[in-house]
């Protein structure tokens, strides 16, 4: 459905997008995964046809974004990260307005954008200045407005940027409501977004690709080392760290104890594993059979930042292992 | 053309959402008022007087009234112009929302060709305020209807071939101060580059007393449509569209 083939974009004085290509195929959900600057708006705004790139191609639906730009805009809808509304109109006219923009035909007009509306959960606010919504009303009149001609591709620009918890959680449900009939690119800086909803994830770091895959390939390539985090505490006495190290260390599949921090006589270790081993079950065994309180046990997430840090890392030590 | 339509009426709405169409429009009626008033007034003066020296001359209602306040009008509206097409695309382009309309399946042209008929149509709306008094001269007297219906078209060629040029200095910026503040500048040069032709009747000087906007607007305050004024307002609205539609391109090659 869409196809990205050595996508540069060059702007006057840096590169926001190197060489990039990727291909999503009809029906998907894809995070676009990366850090602030790295270069997902950019790819976004070439594939909507708002800019032209400075070489290499894109076509979405068969269609190429530089040479029939009208035939793509058609099968696209996009919410850019800042909804575009114009806040003087009312929320039915605004959607009415880009359908008409869009070219949905004048008699299906009204029901499209009750339904768009409706799907939205944005019905109930139908006759106010879009002035006076709040942020996360916005930007779902925004969603409403990019679904109105119920387009073959949906690009969203963190849409979840800037919503409570409980808005976030229907906006994404809401985007998972629309996948199937449509094929959807999502950006976000925020992991688990992406593992709740998208099937496939393109990250792109500093403007370059560094890894597209699917989320259950790159989530046990991410955790194939298990990071655990242990909190433990003698029963009475001093017990010193050396000793719960090396205990720590002699347990199977443990790769590496880091020890963190004291906190009086309670004691931080951080407990990473082998390639594709679990232990925390033997760990916990072990710290309870020496006659140690265990306080805490627990895997530790990996911050955004560091799975770049892995994957940067991982692709200069294997290049092009993940393409 | 159903494109350009469906943008003319939003931007339509737009403007008489906010308070700048009646601000604009009220602003008119008093200056116009005034002028109307004054030029009213000469008139019944000069008319008492040469009843009084005994000499019935002839005094033309259209020459001694329309033509001289069509003639300010053509220069109050280098004042009004400016803030109708301030905001057309600087706004746009400060709140994003040029990216809507950059990722519709809309051409450039059509977004152009819509918002400039909609400042040509709330110009002409302001324009229209002047009928009310006008509408007073046939009241009492009677004006020839035709070279004041010539003026009025004039008065909005004028108008349009001026609010391209806005449209294109409104679509250079994002600040829509700037693009105010530029386009009272060459409003304001287009109009007093007749003055040359005062003291300099050279071929330079011809040439740019020529390029005035407001010296095209001579022939039409008499009522007389010349072709070679009407050539020159359209080869304006021209010049202005087509580069807003080149600034609008180069737009997405710099961004």
């Amino acid at each position: 459905m869409i196809k990205v083939d050595g996508l540069t974009k060059r702007y006057a004085r840096n590169i926001a997008v190197d060489n990039i290509s990727f291909e999503v195929e009809k029906g998907q959900i894809v995070g676009f995964l990366g850090p602030n600057g790295a270069g997902k708006t950019t790819t976004m705004r070439v594939l909507t046809c708002f800019l032209p790139p400075t070489s290499g191609r894109a076509s979405v639906a068969g269609f190429d974004v530089f040479d029939q730009p009208i035939e793509v805009k058609r099968r696209i809808g996009y919410l850019p990260e800042t909804p575009p509304l114009y806040p003087e109109m009312e929320v039915k006219e605004y959607v009415r307005y880009v359908g008409q923009l869009k070219g949905v035909p004048n008699s299906e007009l009204d029901a499209k954008v009750n339904e768009a509306c409706e799907r939205c959960n944005v019905a109930d606010v139908k006759d106010k200045l879009i002035a006076k919504l709040s942020k996360g009303y916005r930007q779902r009149v925004g969603l409403a407005s990019s679904i109105i001609h119920n387009p073959d591709v949906l690009i969203l620009d963190e849409p979840t940027a800037g919503l409570d918890p409980e808005q976030r959680k229907e906006t994404l449900s809401l985007i998972r409501g629309l996948a199937g009939s449509h094929t959807i690119i999502l950006s976000t800086h925020i992991l688990p977004e992406v593992e709740q909803t998208c099937q496939r994830v393109i990250i792109i770091s500093k403007g370059k690709l560094v890894a597209t895959d699917t989320m259950e390939n790159l989530n046990s390539r991410l955790r194939g080392a298990e990071m655990v985090a242990v909190e433990l505490e003698p029963r009475g006495g001093d017990l010193a760290k050396e000793t719960v190290q090396q205990r720590l260390e002699q347990v199977s599949g443990v790769s590496r104890v880091l020890f963190k921090e004291a906190r009086g006589p309670r004691l931080f270790f951080e407990v990473e594993s082998l390639q594709g081993r679990s232990i925390r079950a033997d760990l916990a065994r072990s710290i309870v059979s020496a006659d140690w309180n265990l306080l805490e046990l627990h895997a530790a997430g990996l911050s955004l930042e560091e799975i770049f840090l892995q994957l940067t890392g991982a692709e200069k030590a294997a290049p092009g292992g993940s393409k | 053309m159903n494109l350009v339509w469906i943008i003319c009426k939003k931007e339509l709405k737009s403007y008489f959402a906010s308070p700048i169409a009646y601000g604009l429009m009220a602003f008119f009626a008093l200056i116009f008022g005034y002028f109307f008033y004054a030029a009213v007034a000469i008139f019944v003066v000069r008319g008492t007087e040469m009843q009084m020296m005994g000499r019935s001359m002839p005094m033309d209602l259209n020459e001694w009234v329309v033509r001289p306040v069509m003639m300010n009008v053509s220069v109050i509206g280098l004042f009004i112009i400016p803030m109708i097409t301030m905001r057309l695309f600087a706004e746009e382009k400060k709140t994003g929302t040029i990216e809507l309309l950059a990722t519709c399946p809309v051409t450039d042209l059509q977004i152009i060709l819509g918002k400039w008929l909609a400042a040509v149509l709330l110009y002409a709306a302001i324009l229209g305020i002047s009928a009310f008094d006008l509408a007073i001269l046939f009241l009492y007297g009677k004006p020839d209807g035709m070279p004041i219906l010539i003026s009025y078209f004039g008065l909005l060629l004028q108008g349009s071939c001026l609010l391209a040029v806005g449209a294109f200095i409104s679509n250079c910026t994002r600040n829509q101060i700037i693009a105010g503040a530029g386009t009272f500048v060459v409003c304001l040069l287009l109009w007093v580059l007749d003055w040359v032709a005062a003291y300099d009747t050279s071929t330079t000087g011809k040439i740019i007393s020529y390029l005035s906007v407001t010296g095209h607007f001579e022939n039409f305050a008499k009522g007389v449509l010349d072709s070679k004024d009407v050539v020159y307002y359209l080869s304006l609205i021209f010049l202005g569209l087509f580069l807003t539609t080149r600034s609008m391109e180069s737009l997405r090659w710099r961004a």
